[in-house]
């Protein structure tokens, strides 16, 4: 397995995410700093996006 | 190092949250422990949690010897007149009372009623908070503890306040029982106090004047409401900013201000139970856990921070700043991390 170190920013802090590994397409990968889910979507050039999730909602 | 530490007033919570705090610091030694209510009684019948912990008793005020910081925990109003004593016994004091938060007497007299008891004393006070006036703690000999609801709104607004980006905020501020103090008073009377949510201050706290005395002059009030909690602070600022921000400019802004800071956690995730700051996961815990979130329909910013009052708002940050002037690590005694559930 090719190892590299690849870097994207969070879309949601801009905080700067690592690949240890290649990243694949629609790998899921979590911000260490904002917490928030993020997918990959593109590989050229590495790209992020924030991942769907079910909102809260309380109201009556 | 070792230092001695006195306690004068030890029989109210913030005096119960020092001596906790202080037992576990490795560099202070508790040397005595005043209550005039309770002199030779065991620390332990108004402290019950410090059972065999601590082997001390209360001492009468005017038995407390000279040792290196003397913490004042006594009523609004009684430790300025008896400032210049209690300096003369310990080399640093640290006030956690109101009488030294504001600078100015003509302010401290706008706000709390009445003439300053020890107006010369003011220029040698250092504000408490180290997140904005480390520097100056550094070798301060007179230390003012912090209001605790004035360190929730000040640490949600200061990275925002420091970039000039607060036109309008308005502050609601939700608070626990052990706020109003160990006296019993008719709001805090259980059949009143319990399962209610009481807005006992809707505008104009006294604890906004210590926020403009850290962040400048903006435009500020607040709304505080006491709710069916014992302890805790949450701060929810609404901002109207002067210019629009997005996510990434707040975790910028916020990240600027705090990344360095040992005791303030960013907490502004988007999913999660607890993806904004909560008091509840903080009691005991000297930390400050502030997050944010803006509208973008309309630009308003809303800007959190949850604190345990009694700690980071009252003792924790007292500890923090007595060990930043006495050259202690900034963390020591302080590295409880709170519970959960709690």
């Amino acid at each position: 397995m090719q190892t590299t170190t690849e870097t994207a920013a969070c879309p949601e802090c801009d905080s700067q995410i690592t690949f240890d590994r290649s990243p694949l397409n629609g790998q899921v990968a979590r911000c260490g700093d904002c917490g928030v889910e993020l997918e990959v979507t593109n590989l050229n050039p590495l790209t992020l996006e924030i991942a769907p999730e079910v909102e809260e909602d309380w109201g009556e | 190092m070792t230092m001695t530490a006195s306690i004068i007033g030890a029989s109210g919570y913030t005096g119960g949250e020092l001596l906790r705090i202080l037992s576990i610091h490795p560099g202070v030694r508790i040397a005595q422990v005043s209550s005039r209510a309770n002199s030779g009684k065991p620390i332990h019948r108004v402290h019950p949690n410090l059972r065999g912990h601590l082997d001390l008793l209360f001492c009468d005020p005017a038995d407390v010897e000279p040792c290196d910081v003397v913490f004042m925990c006594m009523p609004h109003g009684k430790a300025a007149g008896d400032i210049e004593r209690w300096r003369s016994i310990g080399k640093r004091v640290v006030d956690l009372s109101a009488d030294f938060r504001l600078r100015d007497a003509e302010v401290y007299k706008q706000w709390y009623g009445g003439d300053h008891a020890a107006p010369s004393a003011l220029d040698d006070v250092v504000y408490g908070l180290p997140e904005l006036f480390r520097e100056k703690l550094a070798d301060a000999t007179l230390i003012s503890g912090v209001g605790c609801n004035a360190t929730a709104m000040t640490l949600a607004l200061y990275p925002l306040a420091r970039n000039g980006l607060i036109r309008r905020v308005i502050a609601d501020v939700k608070v626990g029982s052990s706020e109003a103090g160990a006296e019993p008073s008719a709001g805090s009377h259980h059949p009143v106090r319990a399962r209610s949510v009481r807005t006992y201050s809707p505008f104009g706290h006294r604890h906004l004047a210590e926020v403009r005395q850290s962040l400048g002059e903006i435009d500020i009030d607040a709304t505080v409401s006491a709710i069916d909690m014992v302890r805790g602070v949450l701060c929810t600022a609404h901002v109207e900013p002067t210019e629009r921000l997005t996510t990434r400019d707040l975790w910028k802004l916020y990240r600027e201000a705090y990344a360095d800071e040992p005791f303030v956690r960013i907490v502004a995730e988007r999913n999660g139970a607890n993806r904004l700051p909560d008091p509840r996961v903080l009691v005991g815990s000297n930390h400050a856990d502030v997050g944010f979130a803006v509208d973008e329909g309309s630009g308003r910013v809303i800007a959190l921070c949850a604190i345990d009052n009694l700690v980071k708002g009252a003792a924790g940050s007292a500890v923090q700043a007595m060990n930043i002037a006495c050259g202690f690590d900034e963390r020591a005694g302080l590295e409880f991390p709170g519970l959960h559930p709690a």
